[in-house]
């Protein structure tokens, strides 16, 4: 045998993080009385480290962002100089492989990993609350939280279908056990069991397509397997079929129809914390999943996906805002807003390649990424809301529990209302230039009835957005108790809020970022 | 002084002094919330008077011009201007914005900061529609001045209001996205710029023309509103507080009527002239068949709202005749619809606060108990019927002029207007004014007050001014509405 050490470097975040897992779970237990603290402590420490450990690491990711944040006025110059200090002598390369090429360090991946990092800390932020007030505040929850991160950036980095699947269960597995978290509800524990069934289903499905596209290309590798696709080397058939199956794999993950049934039932039975966590940062692991298969290994087979995409897409955002409608409880009605929220994201995915004329790659999956970055930003808000409105006993999930919150409080009202109309894509809130930015890139496909008809379905999905605003302007409340939320969880609320209108008002730093991202790892 | 960006003071000092207004909170800071509100307003007005009073009337170029480059990523850019059309609704804007402020003084007495800020806010979001050259710039404001209108509506509104605010909202938000979807082309189709007055030099081919005219004309023609999607008007209007209707009547109707000036003529000048004859139709049909319909309300509000989309008929139908007198006179009309309606809005609100019902058969003798009152509604009721010297008649004689320079039996449906308006409008005013005194409520109603007496002494002054001497407006116009109808007449096949 011959043992080449590998090089550790670009993977020194992820490394981290498992070692701080390891760390919190024999801490925990020896320190039992302050467990659930010290594990809530360590968890948002390892997350911070980890977040500044991948900037470093990531080739160019320090310099693009000292750029963006050379854009702001006063001191932007300045800490943009310091960054810049900072980013000399590290990662300067455009992409590097390690682990026999299975694990892949560029900018794309550090910058998803890095939002989902944050993304990952504040859903613990919102949830903590929420989860001491149920009893069920104990130090697993964190350390599953950090397993689950760990397998998040297993699956943004992986450049090797063994890696893509060794990540994705290992995020799969912890949220299983994080939806069934409170234990003594009937609800939750259905619905774990729901989403643990649907969920093995659509790993086998994965699975199955890996091995067929083994088969016709020889390589699990995704570098390999786009070379061998372009040598005209493998089996278009086996190879067709094998796409098939691997993209039914990742719209389950996504949550796009026909693969949507488990989100509603899912959302709807986990606790609001844990919810709130797999609307947001896994949304991003499955975005950058589908962009590595697609198109780092698949992308001679562009004119294929997109055909199948736009089929997913379509019915995602159809279906989606029209059983928003329907529903009365706040939880699943963001669920199938989720839905067609991923439909919007394939949009972008799926505007790519016209004709064979790759030019509009950049900008389309730039725009797609820009899309899923803005979504998550929204879901915590959205989410965040519902645990700041809910207390010990009692759950803010149906719509009405939100009645008159103008009345109880015109601050959190006014940033409910923020979310809502974002989500809507209403200017000048980011959701609106998210949605800018996709139908920009499939009208430029020259798919302009697809964008008529995400359009139209936003009307729809303006409805229920505004029936929320409705209910929380023009009722009287029904519930008058005082919001009893920690004061993090205010502050941290109303700055997420205030980041979706300002984001809304500023969108060119976090759109170039995504753009400068894609062009450097492309 | 011209180096002043008096545009974006005129749309960035009501939108701050909003979020300021908001900031003072409950209503125990009533009075404070209101105060301030009637400051940022009046430094909202004095703004935008230099735009009128260093305007080049010569030109017809973009003036005030201000550029920033915004969103370069996608060639966004914060790029204002106005010219004759636009830098008067910026001046008419900023002016009822003052009259709602007033208007809502005493009326308005539960969320008081909130009202106030809505109104200041949605002040700034249309300064900056009339203002914008930048089609994402427009569209943003466009869209964003939907929000404080649907919660003004749908908070301070009447018994339907919910339903009214959630109709206004979606009915305008399906015509504007229909209308994003055609910038997006043309952004497309002009090599990535979204520069509007790139899009009037843009060559575009007949089928493409007319789908974007299509676009723009479901986004505009909600807006203004044109039969026969004009249905979440009345809605709207019966529900909206006064000061909701004030605006909705005197400004946001005028964005319709705008964005065919700016968008769907310049741009696709081909399919507006082909559409044309649909265009007049659909106008005619505003004209006549509303009017008869504003004959048979039996709500104060509802009637004069009818004769809002009679009126916007008439400047729809200016527009599209491609004549200069028929166009200076739509635009004139607009004006003038701007300060008569909104007068009538705040008669019936001055009514709707004392006896709290807008229904005809509830009124009766009201010039027994309030004379002032009446002299001033009287007013208002003869310039909405078209009476010379007010400023309703020479929109309406302007635009009937152009008709028959242009077609006879359309310049004849078109002066039905003048029969059948004075037919609603005083038929309406002697109903509720006149006769014996109704009831004992009407009996015991107050003359108006000094608040009252000043924001409609202020609007008849407006109306008559502009009733004896319009110059001053056409005058402003006259070379940009030149230059449009110069554009249009050249083909950009």
């Amino acid at each position: 045998m011959n043992f080449v050490v590998p090089d550790f470097y670009p993977a020194a975040a992820e490394i981290l993080v498992a070692v701080m897992a390891l760390v919190i779970m024999l801490a925990s237990t020896f320190a039992r009385r302050i467990a659930s603290d010290l594990a809530y402590g360590l968890t948002q420490l390892t997350l911070v480290l980890a977040a500044c450990v991948t900037v470093l690491v990531s080739p160019n990711l320090l310099a693009a962002v000292a750029a963006v944040i050379s854009e702001v006025p006063l001191f932007g110059v300045r800490l943009a100089e310091v960054l810049m200090g900072l980013s000399e002598g590290y990662a300067a390369n455009e992409v590097v492989a390690t682990f026999n090429g299975m694990f892949i360090g560029d900018m794309l991946g550090g910058l998803l990993k890095v939002f989902s990092l944050l993304a990952v800390g504040v859903a613990l932020l919102y949830g903590r609350g929420y989860l001491a007030d149920r009893k069920i505040n104990r130090p697993e929850y964190y350390l599953l939280s950090l397993l689950m991160t760990l397998g998040m950036m297993v699956m943004i980095s992986a450049n090797h279908m063994l890696s893509l699947y060794m990540g994705l269960e290992m995020m799969s597995l912890s949220l299983y056990g994080m939806v069934a978290f409170d234990r003594e509800s009937a609800r939750s524990t259905e619905a774990a069991m729901k989403y643990f069934v649907l969920g093995a289903l659509a790993s086998g499905l994965l699975l199955y397509g890996m091995s067929m596209i083994y088969g016709a290309t020889g390589s699990l590798e995704l570098s390999g397997i786009a070379q061998s696709i372009y040598h005209q080397a493998a089996n278009k058939t086996v190879l067709v079929f094998g796409l098939v199956f691997m993209l039914a794999g990742l719209a389950f993950k996504l949550g796009v129809v026909p693969f949507h049934m488990w989100v509603p039932d899912v959302y709807h039975g986990a606790p609001t914390a844990v919810t709130l966590m797999i609307s947001s940062a896994p949304k991003l692991a499955a975005f950058a999943m589908t962009m590595r298969v697609l198109v780092y290994g698949l992308f001679e087979l562009a004119d294929q996906w997109q055909s199948m995409l736009m089929f997913l897409s379509v019915l995602s955002i159809v279906l989606g805002n029209l059983a928003a409608i329907a529903q009365t409880n706040i939880k699943r009605m963001l669920a199938y807003s989720g839905i067609s929220h991923m439909g919007f994201v394939l949009l972008g995915l799926l505007s790519g390649v016209v004709d064979g004329d790759r030019n509009f790659a950049l900008n389309a999956y730039s725009s797609a990424m820009f899309y899923a970055v803005s979504y998550v930003i929204m879901s915590l808000a959205s989410f965040g809301m519902v645990i700041l409105l809910s207390r010990a006993g009692f759950e803010a999930e149906n719509i009405d529990d939100f009645k008159g919150l103008n009345k109880r409080n015109s601050w959190f009202a006014a940033l409910m209302m923020i979310v809502m109309f974002s989500m809507a894509g209403i200017p000048f809130f980011i959701g609106f230039f998210a949605k800018l930015s996709v139908l920009q890139a499939v009208v430029a496909a020259g798919y302009v009835w697809l964008a008529v008809l995400a359009v139209l379905m936003s009307v729809i999905g303006a409805f229920y957005y505004l029936r929320i605003v409705k209910v929380m302007y023009f009722d009287e409340p029904v519930d008058t108790a005082p919001i009893s939320a920690p004061g993090e969880l205010r502050v941290l609320l109303s700055a997420n809020g205030l980041a979706i209108a300002v984001l809304g008002l500023l969108p060119q730093g976090l759109m170039s970022l995504c753009a400068y991202a894609l062009l450097a790892s492309l | 002084m011209t180096g002043m960006p008096f545009l974006s003071l005129a749309i960035w000092i009501p939108i701050l002094g909003g979020l300021l207004v908001l900031a003072t909170g409950s209503d125990r800071n009533a009075p404070l919330a209101r105060s301030l509100a009637m400051f940022i307003a009046l430094a909202g007005f004095a703004v935008t008077v230099p735009l009128f009073l260093l305007f080049d009337a010569s030109t017809s170029a973009m003036q005030f011009s201000e550029f920033l480059p915004w969103i370069p990523r996608f060639n966004i850019n914060y790029h204002l201007g106005v010219d004759g059309i636009s830098v008067l609704f910026v001046l008419l804007n900023a002016f009822i914005t003052i009259i709602v402020v007033i208007a809502g003084w005493q009326v308005i007495q539960e969320k008081v900061a909130q009202y106030m800020a809505a109104f200041l806010i949605m002040s700034g979001l249309m300064n900056g529609i009339f203002s914008a050259l930048d089609g994402i710039l427009f569209y943003v404001f466009f869209e964003a001045s939907l929000i404080p209108l649907y919660l003004v509506i749908g908070i301070w509104g009447g018994a339907n209001r919910v339903y009214a605010a959630i109709k206004f909202f979606l009915y305008t938000l399906v015509g504007s996205l229909m209308m994003l979807v055609a910038l997006l082309y043309l952004f497309m189709e002009a090599g990535g710029s979204f520069n509007i007055l790139d899009w009037h030099k843009l060559p575009l081919a007949m089928p493409a023309q007319t789908l974007i005219f299509w676009a723009f004309l479901v986004a505009f023609a909600v807006k203004v509103p044109m039969w026969p999607v004009h249905t979440w008007l009345p809605d709207a209007h019966v529900e909206a507080p006064t000061g909701g209707s004030v605006v909705l009547a005197a400004i946001a109707l005028k964005l319709g009527a705008y964005g065919f000036l700016r968008f769907s003529l310049p741009i696709v000048p081909d399919a507006a002239q082909a559409m044309a004859p649909m265009m007049i139709a659909l106008s005619l049909i505003a004209v006549v068949y509303i009017g008869f319909v504003a004959l048979a309300q039996t709500d104060m509000k509802k009637l004069v709202a009818y004769s809002s989309i009679s009126h916007m008929g008439f400047v729809t139908l200016g527009f599209f005749m491609f004549n200069v007198v028929g166009m200076e006179g739509a635009l004139v009309q607009m004006i003038s619809h701007g300060f008569v309606s909104g007068a009538m809005f705040l008669c019936i609100g001055v009514l709707y606060d004392r006896m709290h019902t807008r229904n005809i058969a509830d009124y009766g003798g009201v010039v027994k108990t309030m004379p002032k009152f009446a002299a001033f509604f009287m007013l208002f009721a003869m310039a909405n019927a078209g009476l010379p010297g007010t400023s309703g008649f020479v929109g309406e004689f302007m635009v009937v002029l152009g008709a028959v320079q242009f077609n006879f039996w359309v310049a004849f449906a078109a002066a039905s207007t003048l029969i059948l308006g004075a037919a609603y409008t005083l038929w309406m005013y002697k109903r509720v004014v006149f006769g014996v005194i109704g009831n004992d409520h009407v009996a015991q109603l107050d003359d108006i007050g000094a608040r009252e007496f000043a924001f409609l002494g202020i609007l008849a002054l407006c109306v008559m001014a502009m009733g004896l001497y319009p110059f001053p407006f056409t005058e402003v116009m006259h070379a940009s509405v030149n230059e449009l109808l110069r554009h249009v007449a050249v083909s950009k096949l």
